[in-house]
Parts: structure tokens; sequence; C-alpha cells
């Protein structure tokens, strides 16, 4: 039979199986063809830049480049005790070039990070060095260890040493207020001055309160609107529908106005009789107003994907259970919750994923206690201008997300994201 | 929802609780939006309700903030909304053109490698903005395309075209393959049953993704404020100076006028995927 079948030719006299395969592959290239225009394109200006935030983040080039013979003599130096003559000397020669390129600052600076007090030393060895007053005939060595006290410390000399491999992990170890310390070893700050690890542990506490928040209030609507007729459900879908089309930051403006002290919910409080007039809370530039505005700006993103699973769900299983001699409470909780645990998942991951990478909101109404780690990467790109450990804390930020999204696709698939 | 005569008290009560609660949550969502008209028509220059206002007094109301949006001096909201017009139109042109192709492809079942693709092209809607502001800064800077027009309108692509994707993916699932086969068996090439098949069929969600490309655009501010120079200034960078630095009652003229067109965009929106529906022969 075997023989059989693979005889079987197409009118052109080719096997049957091989014109298939043709044609199989032709379409495979068709349907390819009509991602790639999009594909490439993201790919250029999207995944390779962020590639590139990589390769900046380790990035330590620099001074690899600024010291070379220096680095070069190191090698050979154990860095138990002061480095010999040759270091010196390599030493001296790279930074009189450095000196005419004028580029000693930098050096300096960089230099600095890595142990405080170098950058007055570097500068008075540039004094030495631009008025010639090294003689390169005689010991470098001795000469240079005369400019300053630090540069017979033999610490420094293994400072310098530690920065010779053009890539560093400095940055990251930064991001969670680590560093290296003169052993190369790698050590915590000062409990009092981890800032790093506060704003994460913050995003995430933020994250998580805002995702439950809007599980909490955005569960009921959404079976208030799979539940009720299509003519009322409409209408209140508008509610839910008008704040996900309107610009973030009208609506982030809107809060600040309500919340502000002489705003409209203070001004409820003092009628009602909870605050007294002249004690009016703050309620804006704290966490207070980051989680009241981001959590009614995200609750749309939680209703949609719950109303879309529980539209699926019949109502005819509710009354199925209380038939059977379940109570309401019970048939709630044995038939319908189950049944809506991927909306569930589905809305509770979107709102996290959006909610850990938010910048605007907590920009605006945050205040000092309520940003997050979003605005230490904008503060670093625009005032800092350290754009290596903006890159950093950015690609840690995004491992987390890549995490979730992961977590997301299995569950629920990317292709199954519903738009209004 | 009204209960039948015979349910217990208790669950009587819990149903109240229950419509209190969502009654709540849907004054939640809605009701700041409209604190912004009242104070936008404010006469004096706080942001506050005031005594006259809350009185219904006509002379405490003005349109002085919408005068001071169009015709104040140096004000920069015209060049603002110029801005943001061209980026966002051409940004959802570009991001129909290259999602709609990119969704015909992975609709197919022959696409090789779908999930993965997927994923990447669905990954700018995930990844957090200040993350691909930084890149594609990067980017930009590297090829001389930061603080222009085209850069701007390049990043916003990158950000439309997911949408673009999945709504049209989302249509094409509904969608019946035969019809294309007939074309082509009734002697049409592809690019002719395109146009007049697949296109005029798929057409509600390549325009709603369209929408979501555009207001994508239109209300972006992460990653125009690493690109934007000072020409390039839009509405929602204005917005956002405004914000930081002084709340003035006419970045309430302009909340107003933006919330009015996000409700035309609704409309729009809304009355698209009943019609895509009604094609798909969906009936809910």
């Amino acid at each position: 039979m075997s023989s059989e079948t693979k005889q079987i030719l197409t009118t052109d006299g080719i096997p049957l199986e091989v014109s298939l395969k043709k044609a199989e592959k032709k379409n495979k290239i068709k349907a390819f063809l009509l991602v790639a225009p999009l594909l490439l394109f993201l790919i250029i200006t999207y995944v390779f830049p962020i590639g590139e935030m990589f390769s900046r983040s380790i990035d330590d080039k620099m001074i690899t480049n600024m010291l070379p013979k220096t680095f070069k003599e190191m090698e050979k130096w154990d860095g138990q005790e002061l480095p010999p003559e040759e270091v010196f000397t390599a030493f001296y020669y790279d930074f009189k070039v450095l000196v005419e390129k004028q580029e000693h600052g930098k050096l300096g600076q960089r230099l600095n990070k890595e142990k405080n007090g170098f950058n007055s030393i570097t500068k008075k060895l540039f004094r030495q060095v631009k008025r010639n007053k090294i003689d390169e005939s005689i010991s470098i060595k001795e000469q240079i260890m005369k400019v300053h006290k630090r540069w017979r410390d033999v610490e420094y000399w293994q400072a310098i040493k530690r920065t010779a491999p053009p890539y560093t992990m400095a940055k990251y170890l930064k991001g969670m207020d680590m560093y290296y310390a003169a052993d190369g070893s790698i050590t915590q700050v000062e409990e009092d001055r981890r800032i790093h690890r506060i704003l994460w542990l913050r995003t995430l506490e933020i994250a998580f309160f805002v995702t439950l928040f809007c599980f909490l209030m955005g569960y009921p609507i959404a079976h208030l609107l799979a539940t009720l007729p299509m003519k009322y459900s409409n209408l209140l879908m508008i509610c839910v529908l008008l704040p996900f089309w309107t610009s973030l930051l009208v609506r982030t403006a809107s809060w600040m106005i309500l919340l502000q002290q002489q705003g409209v919910v203070n001004d409820f409080f003092v009628m009602i009789g909870l605050v007294a007039d002249d004690n009016r809370p703050e309620m804006m530039y704290n966490k207070v107003g980051t989680y009241v505005a981001m959590t009614q700006i995200l609750l749309p993103f939680m209703v949609l994907p719950l109303y879309s699973v529980m539209k699926t769900i019949s109502p005819s299983l509710m009354r199925a259970g209380k038939s059977l001699g379940g109570t309401p409470f019970v048939a709630f909780w044995k038939v319908y919750f189950p049944l809506t645990i991927p909306g569930i998942g589905a809305g509770c991951l979107l709102v996290f994923i959006l909610a850990i990478g938010y910048y605007i909101t907590p920009a605006l109404v945050g205040g000092a206690s309520g940003t997050l780690i979003s605005n230490q990467i904008a503060f670093h790109m625009k005032q800092t201008l350290d754009w290596s450990f903006a890159s950093a804390m950015g690609l840690m930020l995004l491992s987390g997300v890549l995490v979730i999204y992961w977590i997301y696709n299995k569950l629920v698939g990317v292709d199954n994201i519903k738009l209004g | 929802m009204a209960l039948p005569s015979y349910t217990e008290t208790r669950y009587r009560i819990w149903h109240y609780i229950y419509i209190a609660i969502c009654t709540f949550v849907f004054f939640f969502l809605i009701a700041p939006l409209f604190v912004i008209f009242p104070l936008s028509f404010n006469a004096e220059e706080f942001l506050v309700f005031s005594e006259g206002m809350k009185n219904l007094d006509p002379d405490a109301f003005s349109l002085r903030w919408y005068k001071d949006m169009i015709y104040g001096t140096k004000n920069p909201w015209g060049l603002a909304a110029k801005n943001s017009f061209i980026i966002a139109i051409f940004a959802t042109i570009g991001s129909i053109i290259l999602g709609t192709l990119a969704a015909l492809g992975l609709s197919s079942r022959h696409m090789p490698y779908k999930g993965i693709i997927m994923a990447t092209l669905i990954s700018p809607m995930i990844v957090p903005l200040i993350i691909s502001g930084v890149a594609i800064f990067f980017f930009m800077a590297k090829v001389g395309l930061a603080a222009t027009h085209a850069g701007i309108v390049l990043a916003h692509i990158i950000l439309g075209t997911p949408f673009v994707v999945i709504t049209v993916t989302a249509t094409l699932s509904g969608f019946d393959h035969s019809v294309t086969r007939a074309a082509a068996s009734l002697g049409s090439n592809p690019v002719n049953t395109f146009m007049k098949v697949t296109l005029p069929l798929i057409l509600p969600g390549v325009i709603s993704g369209g929408l979501f490309a555009f207001v994508t655009s239109f209300d972006e501010v992460v990653v125009v404020l690493f690109l934007a120079g000072l020409e390039n200034t839009t509405i929602p960078i204005q917005m956002w100076t405004g914000l930081r630095e002084q709340l003035s009652p006419t970045i309430l003229a302009v909340a107003t006028c933006l919330i009015i067109l996000s409700t035309l965009i609704l409309i729009s929106a809304e009355l698209l995927r009943r019609r895509s529906e009604r094609l798909r022969g969906i009936n809910r």
C-alpha cells in the first residue's frame, strides 16, 4: 500500500507529497512576510534598544580605555602591597595623556565613585603634571607618592585595579543598595541609606494593594453588569468605558482637585462632621493620593476581563445550585466563583503589571512618600543623567514584569486580551 | 434585579448592600470626571467651588478660561493641539498599516512560531512605559530623530500597533475564510480579494484598533517627555507641566474639551463594536 501512495503524482509529474510540502512552505512564507514589516520595525526600534540598555547598564569601558597601560602592568601586581615602580610609571604616562585630552576630571569622578577621596588627589597630581614638576628620569613612584599621602595608600591602588574589567555589575548592586567593598566582596549599604530597597518594596506594596482594591471594587460591578438586562447594563457600561477612554492626565487632574485640602472630598468630610474644618487631612502628595487615584484609573482594566468571563456563565447554573439545596451564598461560592477565576487571574495580572510600572499619577499626586521605582528611573534619566543606572533599574523592573507577563501568557494567552 | 417575593430577610439585606456597593463603585468611577466641568467655568482663579458657585450665582460662572485657552497671550495650547493631532494622525495611520498586515499574517494557520511572535508584538503594551521611553529615547538619539515629529510618530507607532494587532486578530478569529477562497475561485487576485472582500468585513476591527492607537498617541506623555523638544510640545506635555507647576483653571478648560473628545471616541468605538458583532453574526 505504502509504495502505491508514494506514487501518486500531480499533473505536472511531481509526487503529491512534495507538491503539498511546497505549497505548505509557500503559505508559511506568505504568512511570515505579512508579519515581517512590523516585526522588523519593532526589533530595530524597540527590542534592540532594550538590549542596548543592558550593555549600557554594565558598561565600564570608559575607565578601561583611559588607563590602558596601567591595567596592563597591574596584571602582574598581586594587589597585596604597594604596586611596583612599573605600575606607577604606566599610570603616570596614562595620566599625562588624559591631561593633554583634558579628561583627567572624568577619571577623578569615576574613581571617586569607587573610593572617596580620589577627586582631590587626582586634582593634586594634575597640577604637578601640568607644571611639569615630575622628572621622568628619576623614580616616578617616589614622586607620585610625595604628591599626597593617599597615593601611598595601597587601598587606593586596589580601587584602581578593581575598575579594570570593562564590565561591572555595580549599577545593579547599587539598585539593591549594595556595593563592592575594598576587598571586592559584595556589601550592604548602611541601614539608613537603603533608599532603593524601600522604593522596590513600596512599588510592590502599592501595586499589590491597588490590585486588591481593584478586585474588591471591580468584582461586584462586573457581576452586576453581567447579570443585568442588556438595556441597563449598556448604560452602566459607559461608567466603566468613559474613564477608560479619558486621558490619564485629565483623570489625575480631577483627583488633584478632589483631594486637595480645600477640595470636594475634604468639604464633604467637614460637612458630615468627620473632620474639623481647621484640621483638614492631607490626602494628596502621599500614599493615600496614589492609592485612590491609581485604583480609579486602573479599575476598568479589572472590570473588562471579569465582565467578559462572567458574561459566559449561564445563570441557570446558579439556579441549579440553589435548587439542589445550596443557600445563595453556598451556590455563589461553590458554583459561580470558581467559574470566574480565569477572569480574576486575567484582571489581577493586568492591573498588577500596569501598576508596577506606573509613573505619571504617582509623580503628580504621590509626593515624596508615594513615588515608585519608575519615578526614580525618570529622575536618573532627567536629573542626575546617570543613564547606566537608570538602565539597570529599568531592566530590573522589566525582568519582574516579564515574569508576570510570561505567567499571564501561560494562563490567559496574550491573544485573549479583551479591549472594550 | 427585582427580588422574588419569597426572599428571606437576610438575603434581602445583603442584596441592598450589594446594590449600595455597586452604586458607590460606579460613582467612584465616573464622578471625578464631572468635577472638572463646573470648575472650568469658574469666574475666579482658584480651583475650589466658590460661595457664588454653590449658590448658583450666574456671576460666579464665566468662559474666561476657555477664552484664555484659545486667545491667551503666549499660550502653548494652540501649538500643542496642532502637534498632538498631527502626531496622532500619522501614528494611527502607521499603526493601522503595520498592525493590520501583521494581524493578517498571525491569523493564518500556517504562521510559524505564532506564540512567541505574538508575545513580541504585544510587548510594548505590557512593558512599563518608562522603560519603553528610555529604550526608544536611546534609539532616537542614536539615529538623530530625538526632538523631531518623525521620532515621536515612530515611537507612537511602536506603542499603538499592539492595540491594532489585538483588535484585528479578534475580528479575524470569527472570519469565515471560505469567502476569500470563493473570491479566488472566481478569478480575483489576492490584493483585489483583500480590498473587496476581507477589508470591508474586518473594517470595524481595524477602525476600533485605530481609535485605540489614536487615543494612545494623543494621551501619551512618558515617552514624549523623553523625546520632545520645545517645538514638539503636545497637549499631554502641556498638561503635565501645568499640573506639576501651577494648577490653573485653563487646564480644566482643556480637560473638559478632552473629556468631550473621549466621549465622542467612546460612542464611535461602541457603535463599531456592535456593527462588527453584527457583521460576524455574533448575537448577544
